[in-house]
């Protein structure tokens, strides 16, 4: 095994600087030339990027890297992640076993036979979501008139929470996950939503339902702040990505009017071509941070215990070595291996919902409206550079 | 082929389910693997093999031959 050469350490994190679907070349040379690399972090911090397939899976499987974030070493893109480590961990930035405890309590509720079943309802508000839109008249911004409110309306029947406050937590939200955001913003948005829930969970106990929220209170194993901090997990998690990756894949096969062609003349492809969409997009773009808790040798390099890990779900999506031609978009494609939903057992919960949410989004809107199409030039979309969750701020459509 | 799950390691994805239906569920209660045949037609050892590759927890144990 060779040691590979030191080159001067990028600053993480890279602007995207070519195709706005495709992550910063930085990140991309990186995985051709020194796949487990030196990054600089915001404060002066190194920290290793991992970049390929393989050994992004590698390193979110290896139980010698833990994503408690209390822990020593641990890596924070900027100030105000830094600044969430004081406050109600919930079990996404934990181990096992105190992670595998509170996941188990909510794995029932987001299995297959569970979001299968959950079809006809989501059939039923894209619908409706769409009616809206359509007798609003075209043009129309999508994300607001129809990613972000589907799977935000979603969320909140699962969870138990009133759809009437949606500006309340989708503003809140967008804070959180803001990388640009003040520190005191950022905290104060995420004491509000926690207190929102802690709320919340008080009125279910006096008045109990079938929601989650008020069966986990109904367990009476988690004091009221676990059960807050899961909940603003859970709401955050539930309506920010999906609503993204509607938006942004509805862009990106606008954009690709030969795959739509194929993908609306062969239903049958619609499962795929969402895994294929995720697996492209791969919308979390700050990567997955992990802390090593022994030295660990991987790619030629040695990660010592305490250093920092920033797993590129991005870049081993886009990895020649476990998908032919990575950077185009085919709907046809075997993609299920893609890692956008993470790796090990902190993958993404709400995966089957997500899935199902997208195919029957994105199916709906292209089948109802065969003349969709942007509103603006491509070139005046404004992307989401600037939060943890990739995307586009607009999306003006006519159809 | 011999397929063997570790209900322990597993972490409820439900990746296994979507691979391949005839062969893994997930209990009701908790979400997590429930092996429905140990040993699975042919048609299926493509999809279990999948299934194995994809489990985010390493749960999953393809024993061939």
């Amino acid at each position: 095994m060779t040691t590979a050469q030191p080159v001067t350490p990028l600053n993480f994190p890279s602007e995207r600087d070519g195709c706005p679907f495709a992550p910063p070349s930085a990140y991309e040379r990186a995985r051709e030339e020194e796949p487990v690399s030196q990054v600089t972090l915001f404060d002066g911090t190194p920290c290793w990027m991992i970049t390929r397939h393989a050994d992004v899976k590698a390193v979110l499987r290896d139980q010698r890297f833990s994503a408690d974030i209390r822990h020593p070493g641990f890596p924070f893109i900027n100030a105000s992640r830094r600044a969430l480590v004081a406050g109600q961990q919930t079990f996404i930035r934990l181990d096992d076993p105190e992670h595998a405890r509170l996941r188990r309590m909510l794995t029932a509720d987001f299995m297959i036979k569970k979001t299968e079943a959950l079809r006809p309802r989501i059939q039923g508000i894209v619908d409706e979501f769409l009616d809206r839109m359509i007798e609003n008249g075209s043009p129309a911004d999508l994300v607001t008139a129809f990613a972000l409110p589907i799977p935000s309306l979603v969320i909140c029947l699962l969870l138990g929470v009133d759809y009437a406050d949606h500006t309340f937590f989708q503003e809140r939200s967008r804070i959180l996950l803001n990388n640009e955001a003040a520190v005191e913003d950022v905290g104060r948005a995420r004491d509000e939503l926690v207190d929102y829930l802690a709320e919340l969970a008080d009125r279910k106990r006096r008045d109990p339902d079938d929601s989650i929220i008020s069966r986990l209170v109904a367990r009476g194993e988690l004091t009221e702040r676990e059960v807050a901090s899961t909940g603003m997990l859970l709401l955050v998690a539930g309506h920010e990505t999906t609503a993204n990756m509607t938006a942004l894949s509805t862009l990106a096969l606008l954009r690709e009017p030969e795959q739509l062609t194929k993908l609306r003349a062969q239903p049958a492809l619609l499962k795929g071509a969402v895994e294929e969409l995720l697996r492209f997009l791969s919308i979390i773009q700050t990567g997955l941070p992990r802390v090593a808790t022994e030295d660990v040798t991987l790619g030629g390099q040695t990660i010592k215990a305490g250093d920092g890990v920033l797993c590129m779900l991005a870049t081993a999506n886009r990895d020649e070595d476990a998908f032919a031609d990575a950077d185009r978009l085919d709907v046809a494609r075997e993609s299920r291996r893609h890692v956008a939903f993470g790796f090990g057992v902190h993958q993404c919960l709400g995966q089957p919902l997500a899935r199902v949410e997208l195919q029957i989004a994105l199916e709906t809107l292209f089948r109802r409206l065969p003349t969709l199409r942007l509103a603006v030039p491509f070139e005046e979309i404004r992307y989401r550079d600037d939060m943890v969750v990739y995307g586009v701020h607009e999306l003006p459509v006519a159809w | 082929m011999r397929v063997s799950v570790d209900t322990e390691m597993c972490c409820g994805s439900g990746q296994c389910v979507l691979a391949v239906p005839e062969v893994f569920d997930q209990c009701e209660e908790d979400g997590i693997v429930r092996l429905l045949d140990e040993h699975p037609d042919g048609e299926h050892h493509e999809d279990v093999r999948a299934a194995a590759a994809v489990c985010p927890a390493g749960a999953i144990t393809v024993h061939e031959g």
